[in-house]
């Protein structure tokens, strides 16, 4: 028995302690992953949910949409659905971890000479593999009802990172939400009366310019519509917003990736205090 | 192995700890001993640094449960009140998660899990989700992922309670073989028996305050000699009179007034005497009996209250419940 004992106990180098955070993440990202194995109606967000609204917004809405500068619906409707899906669908990570701390796991854990943070990066993680999985489930039904990318393979492939940069920026604002918040069901109905309007008050759904003033100056600040504005730019497809003379909608790839940076940067951090402080006992 | 100063713990109004002391020898098993809301659970999540004392300061294997936390939680196991494994993984995958999330590689980690479910005879439920266990199982469970580490220290926050009589026998024996190999343990419980069957030495807790310390034996004796016990036929406001001069200390009568209790010096001749003299006075005795005293008597002598019996519900008032009753009845 001294023998493992004393194996762990010498303070690890730099070096060693982060393969160790490493192999934490990904012990507890494989953790979640099976969770999702075990029940994979959790992840109908993520795959029903975006087959249903890509086909439900194209055949509804396309027939009354008329496009200020022409191109179908479906061509435009395709990354305001990935926009729509992938912002709703970040506040998974809230859910996940309001249930990881509530449960008694959280105290096993934190009874383990383990990287704490590796509950919450492993999360992440998780979310960005769900997402991966979101994007490919409203790229094919974009397919199916007639999208297709009309810009080079290498800008539409851009487009689709740039997406899972933003959402995994969200995911992380969302992990601040889910630690506060008192239980899963409350980080699931805050979560949503913030993300959706953050959705759908933006260019992701119908062109902005026919908005009354008020709610066209905030969709067309909403960074939300700027990913949606980069995508539809990268992806070749039809992009009214590029008509209009704001910054953000005229540098949207920019704007991007400086919306992306600016959540990582306050909400990681922000939510690693949050959580050292709601584990600290 | 274990040392403890004046921990002090309060969550809001409630005084969860006022002050306690502990010593616990390596290789030794020191029994918590107290009702619901006594503090037994506080302590030991300060131990197993899960929280921070507001007052006092505790060392275990060496280390100071607040400055040297990471140090401690490498030498300890710990088995919580409250299920603390992954409902949707198998017993195996949390095993194995635990493991490898001390620091073990996963072929190791796997060898262990393996090993581990043998020894706690859960080889055959290895791969099924927690969710079909029963609550021996879990508990069983819940110490093997205590011991992944083979940790020097181990805290076991009342490891039976809400188990059926077989396996909380069994628990016990795994418990006992445990210490053989040399582990130091703190258990807490509110069953009298446990604490008496596993204890090297034990501490009485009540209030948030240790309100007696020694062996079952020394605490026994603390409380003087036997104890006896007179069922008479028939109520009789005599008996007590009656009795009075072969008692030692205060006598109680049951409500129907037909049983009576009180120590006694028990002596050559004491039960025969009682009898007679009973009979003298025209009572018909049903049963008389002598105990020597039981850790409930000390209970009682220490708190003037009696002390929860194993039907009792489990909750610590004062204590952070989570998802305790589950644990129980699930």
């Amino acid at each position: 028995m001294t023998a493992l004992a004393t194996r762990l106990s010498p303070a690890p180098s730099r070096l060693e302690a982060l393969v160790r955070q490493i192999g934490n993440v990904a012990v507890l990202t494989g953790r979640n992953l099976v969770h999702i194995a075990r029940e994979p109606l959790q992840l109908s967000d993520v795959t029903i949910q975006p087959v249903l609204f890509t086909a439900l917004f194209v055949y509804v809405f396309g027939a009354g949409v008329v496009l200020p500068h022409g191109g179908t619906y479906a061509s435009f409707a395709v990354a305001g659905m990935l926009a729509l899906n992938l912002t709703t669908s970040s506040m998974g990570t809230a859910v996940g971890l309001s249930n990881d701390l509530n449960g008694g796991i959280i105290d096993r854990f934190r009874s383990l000479p383990m990287w704490r943070p590796a509950v919450l990066v492993g999360r992440s993680v998780t979310d960005l593999l769900t997402a991966v999985l979101c994007t490919f489930f409203v790229l094919v039904t974009g397919l199916l009802v007639g999208w297709r990318r009309e810009g080079s393979a290498a800008g539409t492939a851009g487009g689709i990172a740039l997406f899972l940069l933003f959402s995994y920026s969200v995911s992380w604002g969302c992990a601040c939400l889910g630690i506060v918040s008192k239980g899963p069901e409350s980080a699931q109905g805050v979560g949503l009366v913030i993300l959706f309007p953050l959705a759908v008050v933006s260019n992701a759904l119908v062109p902005t310019a026919r908005m009354p003033a008020a709610l066209r100056f905030v969709a067309d600040w909403n960074p939300v519509s700027a990913v949606t504005a980069a995508a539809r730019q990268l992806f070749g497809n039809p992009n009214p917003s590029a008509a209009i003379d704001v910054w953000p909608m005229q540098h949207p790839i920019v704007t991007t990736l400086l919306w992306s940076a600016g959540m990582l940067i306050v909400f990681a951090p922000l939510a690693a205090h949050l959580f050292a402080r709601r584990t600290r006992g | 192995m274990i040392q403890a100063e004046g921990l002090k713990k309060r969550y809001g109004e409630t005084v969860a700890l006022a002050g306690i002391d502990l010593d616990v020898p390596g290789g030794s098993i020191l029994g918590m001993l107290g009702p619901n809301g006594a503090g037994k659970t506080t302590a030991v999540r300060i131990l197993t640094t899960l929280a921070v004392p507001d007052g006092g300061h505790a060392c275990v294997a060496g280390f100071d449960v607040v400055t040297e936390a990471a140090e401690v939680r490498r030498n300890i196991g710990v088995t919580a009140q409250d299920a603390t494994l992954d409902e949707m993984l198998t017993g195996r995958q949390n095993l194995v998660m635990i493991g490898r999330l001390s620091g073990l590689h996963r072929g190791e980690a796997r060898a262990r899990a393996r090993e581990l479910l043998g020894e706690f005879d859960l080889a055959d439920a290895s791969d099924r989700i927690l969710k079909g266990y029963s609550g021996g199982m879990r508990r069983r469970l819940d110490l093997a992922a205590g011991l992944v580490t083979r940790p020097p220290v181990l805290f076991l926050d009342e490891p039976t309670t809400g188990l059926d009589p077989t396996s909380r026998v069994r628990m016990w024996g795994i418990i006992r073989s445990l210490v053989a190999d040399g582990v130091t343990l703190l258990l807490t419980t509110q069953y009298l028996d446990e604490a008496d069957e596993l204890a090297d030495a034990i501490v009485v807790v009540d209030h948030g305050k240790v309100i007696a310390t020694g062996s079952a034996a020394e605490l026994k004796t603390r409380i003087g000699g036997a104890r006896l016990e007179v069922t008479l036929h028939a109520a009789d406001p005599a008996a007590a009179g009656t009795l009075a001069p072969y008692v030692s200390g205060a006598i109680q009568v049951s409500h129907d007034g037909h049983r009576l209790r009180a120590p006694v010096t028990s002596g050559d001749g004491l039960a025969t005497t009682i009898v007679r003299a009973l009979d003298a006075a025209g009572m018909t005795v049903d049963d008389v009996a002598l105990h020597q005293p039981s850790l409930d008597d000390v209970f009682f002598a220490l708190t003037g209250r009696g002390a929860p019996g194993p039907g009792d519900e489990r909750d610590d008032e004062g204590e952070p419940a989570r998802g305790g009753e589950e644990a129980v009845s699930r």
